[in-house]
């Protein structure tokens, strides 16, 4: 046996079927939807450059939904991973250092200003604005060389003042109908994006997930603990600033396109945990496929079921993600006796 | 060759742990950090291994400095054992040992030969390749402290700094362990030891280093740093002496009565 064949740790079959699951997925949302679509048709008209009715459907909703489900879904199952790992702590997920609930804000603060109903894109904007500014307030607030506690409460403090600042905003909003639009889209959706909010998303997420990807060996060394990692050759203010910078990066523009969705950066680094060896390095891209997996499957799940206006995808993520963590209570307490 | 502290102080929240401290480690020897609780062995081991940076004095490794060096030449020479350290429950014995090697590998490289073959003769040293598939959490303690031995070990770096290696094991593997690390040295590592066992320490160390109060107050072969008088004014206790097969001994014998005077 090798260190890196041990039974129940073949990475490449993993991430293999994995990534193969995420594609099928990807297919079937795109196949699912209100109105039936000759799929098929779809394709070859949409590739043939014919403004077809099918070929629009498939470009202007199915595509960029089904899309921004497997980006947002592999943001938030990656930097949920990193999160855990960094901090060495099962109940880590990446709206813990308070990114998602700026974000979520720099969203609510366009909505307020009615500056969404001038601009399609300006609620992502203003999303991944508040995203920034959370990660600079961050930054300055940990130095360097802080502590996985400082970084802790420096998280608790954003969390609490982004939460407290949307509250304001619902409190002060002109009208019933506004704070009901504001609360829907906290909620998280897929629905009604576009390619532009793809590719909005896609160049701060991809930069994330190689931040992210590249904490992989120090994550490794750290579970070991802070000291033997630095003695490993991990210089570990370098690491929480490349992993922090990387979860802003991919769930700050998460968040900005789809509202927050919950459950998902929790859940899915425990379920894949024991498939990659407990390697919190092994466990990043996993748990992005896997992320990509379950929010798919809950937008797929969002349209199959007849429920009008549809579900939000954040409440579904949280109603499958659930009882996942009963089980995986039930599992620990039962290990620990 | 060697790694050379000089003049180490360091202070915590304003209190001095260390005051001007010098200390040298030489590859071949086996170096034993001894002193009471509190006089700030874990600190200069720590130093030591450029885990923490002294306000005064430098470490410089066969001559160059951590800076010149770099973290990651650094973690190449010298491996770092702590205090305690439970170690990931859910990790695999194997793969544990394994993260030694990360020092060596690029990132994202899959494990070479020479990696596979540390970690193998780095879980047969420790005597625990016998549960080599097993998660680290089901072991006992001692079984525990012997793996994460096993994981400084393969490192296979020239200096190996171990914090109270011997904490939580049985006697048997107390003396394996300390073999183990005299059969190291022997090999040329340079190794350094925190430990609280006076006899074991006169034993199998080549020097000691004794602190107290941050202070050096002897550094030297066992049986001149560990006499009557420092025995009783450090450690407040009177040790039996004798000679077994040429080899002396000590045995911590009794507390002395009047605190730390020498009675």
């Amino acid at each position: 046996m090798t260190p890196d064949a041990l039974p129940g740790f073949r990475p490449a079959p993993l991430l293999g079927s994995l990534a193969f699951a995420t594609l099928a997925m990807t297919a079937i949302s795109m196949a699912v939807g209100y109105a039936p679509l000759p799929l098929g048709q779809a394709v070859t008209d949409l590739l043939a450059g014919q403004k077809s009715l099918p070929a629009l459907v498939l470009y202007e909703l199915r595509l960029p939904r089904a899309l921004l489900g497997a980006l947002v879904g592999f943001s938030l199952g990656m930097a949920g991973a990193a999160m855990q790992g960094l901090l060495r702590n099962p109940l880590a997920e990446p709206g813990v250092i308070g990114i998602s609930s700026a974000a979520a804000f720099g969203a609510v603060l366009v909505f307020y200003s009615g500056l969404s109903a001038s601009l399609a894109l300006a609620l992502p904007l203003g999303g991944i604005a508040g995203a920034l500014v959370a990660t600079v307030i961050l930054f300055i607030l940990l130095g360097r060389g802080a502590s996985t506690t400082t970084l802790i409460l420096a998280g608790v403090a954003l969390n609490s003042f982004a939460g407290a600042a949307t509250a304001l905003a619902l409190n002060l909003a002109p009208n019933p109908y506004a704070a009901l639009e504001i609360v829907f889209w906290l909620m998280g959706s897929l629905a009604d994006r576009s390619m532009n909010h793809v590719a909005l998303a896609l160049p701060l997420m991809l930069t994330g997930w190689l931040l992210l990807a590249s904490t992989a060996p120090a994550l490794d060394a750290l579970s070991l603990g802070e000291d033997t990692a630095t003695s490993l050759g991990f210089d570990l203010g370098w690491l929480r600033a490349r992993l922090i910078g990387g979860a802003a990066l991919a769930v700050g523009s998460a968040v900005a396109v789809t509202g927050a969705i919950g459950f998902v950066g929790l859940v899915v680094p425990h379920l894949l945990r024991p498939l990659v060896g407990h390697r919190p390095g092994r466990l990043l891209i996993a748990s992005g496929f896997g992320g990509a997996i379950l929010v798919l499957a809950a937008d797929i799940g969002v349209r199959l079921m007849p429920i009008r206006p549809e579900l939000k995808l954040g409440v579904v993520t949280a109603l499958i993600g659930a009882p996942f963590l009963f089980a995986l209570v039930q599992r620990l307490r039962r290990e620990a006796l | 060759m060697a790694i050379t502290a000089s003049g180490i102080t360091v202070s915590l929240g304003g209190k001095p742990i260390l005051r001007d401290v010098d200390a040298q480690i030489r590859p071949g020897e086996v170096l034993g950090l001894i002193g009471p609780n509190g006089a700030g062995k874990t600190t200069l081991l720590r130093v030591l291994a450029a885990l923490l940076a002294p306000e005064r004095g430098g470490v410089d490794y066969d001559g160059a400095s951590v800076r010149q060096l770099g973290r990651s030449a650094l973690a190449r020479r010298i491996a770092f054992l702590t205090q305690g350290g439970e170690g990931p429950a859910a990790l695999s014995v194997e793969t544990l040992v394994g993260l030694g090697r990360l020092p060596h590998r690029r990132p994202f490289a899959e494990a070479d030969d020479a990696d596979r073959q540390a970690v193998a003769q780095a879980l047969a040293l420790c005597d625990v390749a016998g549960f080599a598939g097993r998660a680290v959490g089901t072991l006992s303690g001692g079984e525990r402290r012997r793996v994460l031995l096993a994981r400084a070990l393969a490192v296979e770096a020239p200096y190996l700094l171990a914090d109270e290696p011997l904490a939580g094991l049985d006697p048997q593997h107390q003396l394996d362990t300390l073999q183990l690390l005299r059969r190291i040295s022997g090999d040329g590592t340079g190794v350094v030891v925190v430990l609280h066992d006076l006899a074991l320490a006169a034993r199998f160390c080549d020097r000691l280093l004794l602190l107290d109060h941050g202070r050096k107050i002897a550094d030297g072969l066992p049986v001149e740093v560990l006499d009557d008088v420092r025995l009783a004014q450090i450690f407040g206790i009177h040790a039996l002496r004798g000679v077994h097969a040429g080899e002396p001994f000590l045995l911590p014998w009794r507390t002395l009565d009047n605190g730390k005077t020498a009675s």
